[in-house]
């Protein structure tokens, strides 16, 4: 029988014994608050009035929601044309949509060889350790990193845009794929094995058809992170749709309405693809943990 | 199993229409990235032509120089003030995600218009994008790193707010029933029943977003001229492409290791 | 004297009628067993009581005040009174074991006491004595994740007693354990009932169990209250009266 634990000074019956996990918890939330309490203390602000600009960015946030309203000359249209401003914005919003399928659809088929070599129940650990380390550092660049390296031998556009946007697709979807793969019953495998199947045919007829509905489903939630990254290659690699015209808007032609009305067309397309995703997450149990 | 076997027709056309779905399925995958490229202008040739000269100039020009190696101490001043804002940024946004997240989750929040409310503020700042952020803040703010800071911070909230409705939802339903059965309060449920059985996840979400807040301040700071991002444009639009390399070898070097030690924390707070 | 009278409850989900008109009552001290099959309202019987889900019609009279038109702090006051024990046991698995029994006196707290988890001696002197009663001596300070499942839901019993309850709910509190972690918590229970003279009112699925430790068994089928009475009344004919013909041969055998 374990006695109850008291404090040595005052005698008081303990509730919480000490554990490593706790301390560890404590000394995680202590370092991270004294870093944000550290940098916000002596972030240098340029001598911006804090408060103005609050009120400022209140101002023009409302402006953005409440007056939304497009330029059509920004939109490459000359006389008038409400309408023609908006499909010219829409194609735009194309081009974009085009620029995060071709990614998805060429990292998807890279990550899908990947895959199947990084799957640990399909190859040995070497290799499969040997991808993962190798994505694990690809994924440590930046995107819009990639990109520019791209840019510098294809030139600025939509071919340095979509191998530049490929690596984090790859090393995401090579994960999701190899750990649906990696989920398959060892036995339906032993069993294809001991009816003399060969590698190749274990791959194409028993693990990619098993684990397709995974595979689709993780693809588009992959496209639908990648149309988020497409806008923001447009803004800032020079990869064109909607992502530029919004840097225009807010760069160059300091309209703080026009960045309203692309903002809500950004939002529409990807509220409607979080809604498709989230609908597919719950259909297969997937779970993005941290 | 059987049935398809012994009817040899009906399992001919189940294949037959499996086979032909599956047709279908690649037929419209080549038109939709047919029409892709039409619309981006893009040359398949050209992505073939361009990765091995990639390879090859990046082999040539991307190994930093004597010079560049002059200024790893900038480059590493600028990289530690990035560090700095993505946990800010990370930091703050959870503490603002936190009590938002309980307003969202079914199992913290019994009236259904405010947990409406709070999922559709979470959902709605997480999806207007990072460039928007990023531009509005450079006009008002000027440019600065705490412009950085800001643009993360409200990119980094949406994101935390959503991943903590879910984790209070998968995790806290047990205990604040336990709780509320046993008379407890709202304060009571919360501080003793929720926090407890979330926090670990919380902390690993956090941990994420400083990782991937990292990897955004590079773009931030492209857009905003701050940090990290700025540096590496900076090199980049002056040809000096030794140096530009040296950033990204720093920022992967520092990735990494935020990665690993994110990974060991993990394990020890569980 | 009925310590707990129900009255025509009535229970809708949408337009699923979970309970049709229920009315009984329970004796103080009075082991009660709930049977009935899958689906047919046990565990929304439960919980209207203790209102964790509110009843659409009737009256729930415990202790003499009916608990559906409580509110605030009062609510609280009553759910303190009734103890509840969990099919998964719903206890904060990252927690040590009398910190979870220590929030069976939540609803006795103010708010920022309890908030941040400060207990009297004497509260923690009971809830050490209760840990005890339940042999879990050895386990005070372990988390509740290192811990058995007929551990845990002995953690569970505990929590529920360290409320000095008038009444214990149990919504299947044996369905995830085995055989003999089943028969320690239905022993466990039975002793609370014998010795303190707290009420219990326990779910089961194991019709030999409940003819076994009860003293009266409420039978339902289809959210309609059809069998009330001793376990020695509980003939072949009412077991198919409340599970139907084919379920009810099964048990029977
Ligand atoms: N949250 C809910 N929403 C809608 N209907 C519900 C809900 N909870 C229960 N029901 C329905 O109410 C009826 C009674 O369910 P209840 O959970 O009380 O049954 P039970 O007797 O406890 O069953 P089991 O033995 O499987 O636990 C069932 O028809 C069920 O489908
Ligand atoms: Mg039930």
């Amino acid at each position: 029988m374990t006695a109850l634990i008291r404090n040595r000074r005052t005698g008081k019956i303990r509730v919480r014994k000490t554990q490593s996990s706790n301390l560890y918890m404590r000394g995680v939330l202590l370092v991270l608050a004294a870093i944000t309490v550290y940098t916000l203390v002596t972030i240098d602000t340029k001598g911006a009035d804090i408060a103005a600009a609050s009120a400022k960015t209140a101002e023009y946030f409302w402006l953005m929601l409440t007056q939304p309203k497009a330029v059509p000359s920004h939109f490459g249209i000359q006389d008038g044309g409400g309408i023609g401003t908006f499909f010219s914005a829409l194609h735009m919003l194309g081009i974009t949509l085009a620029l995060a399928f071709l990614t998805t659809l060429f990292g998807g088929i890279v990550a899908l060889f990947l895959g199947v070599f990084a799957a640990g129940n399909l190859t040995n650990k070497k290799v499969s350790n040997g991808i993962k380390s190798f994505l694990a550092v690809v994924r440590a660049v930046p995107t819009v990193l990639w990109v520019l390296i791209f840019a510098i031998g294809a030139g600025l556009g939509s071919v340095a845009a979509v191998i530049g946007m490929s690596f984090h697709t790859i090393s995401h979807l090579v994960k999701a794929y190899s750990e649906s793969f990696e989920e398959i019953d060892e036995g339906v495998i032993e069993a294809l094995r001991a009816s003399g199947a060969n590698w190749f045919q274990i791959v194409f007829q028993a693990v990619i058809p098993s684990s397709v509905s995974y595979i689709l489903s993780w693809t588009f939630i992959r496209f639908e992170i990648n149309f988020a990254v497409a806008v923001a290659m447009g803004a800032a690699a020079g990869a064109g749709g909607i992502g530029f015209q919004l840097f225009m808007a807010a760069g160059y032609f300091f309209d703080i309405r026009e960045i309203g009305f692309i903002t809500y067309l950004i939002l529409a397309v990807s509220l409607i693809m979080e809604y498709l995703a989230t609908r597919l997450k719950e259909k297969y149990h997937i779970h993005n943990g941290a | 199993m059987n049935s398809l076997l012994t009817n040899s027709e009906g399992a001919g056309t189940y294949l037959k229409s499996k086979r032909i779905r599956l047709f279908l399925f690649f037929v419209g995958l080549f038109a939709a990235a047919a029409l892709s490229m039409a619309a981006t202008n893009y040359h398949i040739e050209d992505s073939f032509t361009a990765i091995p000269k990639v390879i090859v100039w990046m082999a040539r020009n991307l190994v930093p120089d004597g010079k560049s190696l002059t200024r790893l101490p900038k480059i590493l001043d600028k990289l530690f003030e990035t560090v700095l804002m993505s946990v800010a940024a990370s930091v703050s946004a959870a503490a603002l995600s936190f009590p938002v997240a309980l307003a969202g989750s079914a199992t913290s929040c019994k009236q259904r218009w405010l947990m409406y409310s709070a999922r559709g503020v979470a959902s709605f700042f997480r999806n207007i994008p990072i460039v928007a952020w990023a531009m509005i803040f450079l006009l008002t703010f000027g440019q600065s790193p705490f412009t950085g800071y800001v643009a993360l911070f409200f990119a980094s909230f949406g994101f935390l707010a959503r991943a903590f409705i879910e984790a209070i939802d998968e995790t806290a339903a047990a205990p604040v029933e336990a709780l509320r059965a046993a008379g407890g309060s709202y304060g009571h449920i919360i501080f003793q029943g929720v926090l407890p059985s979330v926090l670990p996840q919380m902390v690993s979400w956090v941990l994420y977003m400083i990782e991937t807040n990292i990897r955004s301040a590079a773009l931030v700071g492209l857009l905003t001229g701050s940090g990290i991002g700025f540096t590496f444009s900076i090199y980049y639009k002056s040809l000096q492409y030794q140096s530009a390399s040296l950033v990204v070898i720093t920022i992967v070097a520092v990735v990494l290791v935020i990665e690993a030690v994110s990974n060991k924390l993990r394990r020890l707070i569980l | 004297m009925a310590l707990l009278e129900v009255t025509s409850l009535t229970k809708y989900y949408g337009d699923t009628a979970a309970l049709r008109d229920i009315s009984f009552e329970v004796k103080k001290g009075e082991f009660v067993a709930v049977i009935g099959p899958s689906g047919s309202g046990k565990t929304t019987l439960i919980r209207c009581i203790n209102r964790l889900i509110p009843a659409s019609d009737g009256k729930i009279i415990f202790d003499k005040e009916n608990i559906l038109n409580l509110r605030g702090n009062a609510l609280r006051k009553a759910r303190a009174k009734i103890g509840m024990i969990f099919q998964h046991y719903n206890l904060v698995e990252r927690l040590s074991v009398i910190e979870n029994v220590l929030h069976g006196r939540l609803g006795y707290k103010s708010s920022l006491e309890g908030m941040f988890g400060v207990y009297s001696e004497e509260e923690k002197e009971k809830a050490f004595n209760i840990i005890t009663l339940l042999g879990l001596d050895d386990y005070v300070y372990r988390r509740c994740d290192q811990l058995s499942g007929g551990q845990m839901q002995r953690v569970g019993i505990a929590r529920a007693l360290v409320q000095d309850p008038r009444m214990i709910l149990c919504d299947e509190p044996i369905s995830s354990l085995d055989p003999s972690s089943s028969k320690v918590i239905m022993d466990y229970l039975k002793k609370i009932q014998k010795e303190f003279g707290i009420t219990v009112v326990v779910n089961l699925h194991q019709v030999d169990v409940a003819k076994k430790y009860a003293q009266r068994i409420l039978g339902f089928n289809g959210g309609s209250l059809v069998f009330d009475d001793e376990p020695g009344e509980l003939s072949k004919k009412q077991i198919y009266k409340i599970y139907g013909t084919e379920a009810g041969e099964l048990i029977i055998d």
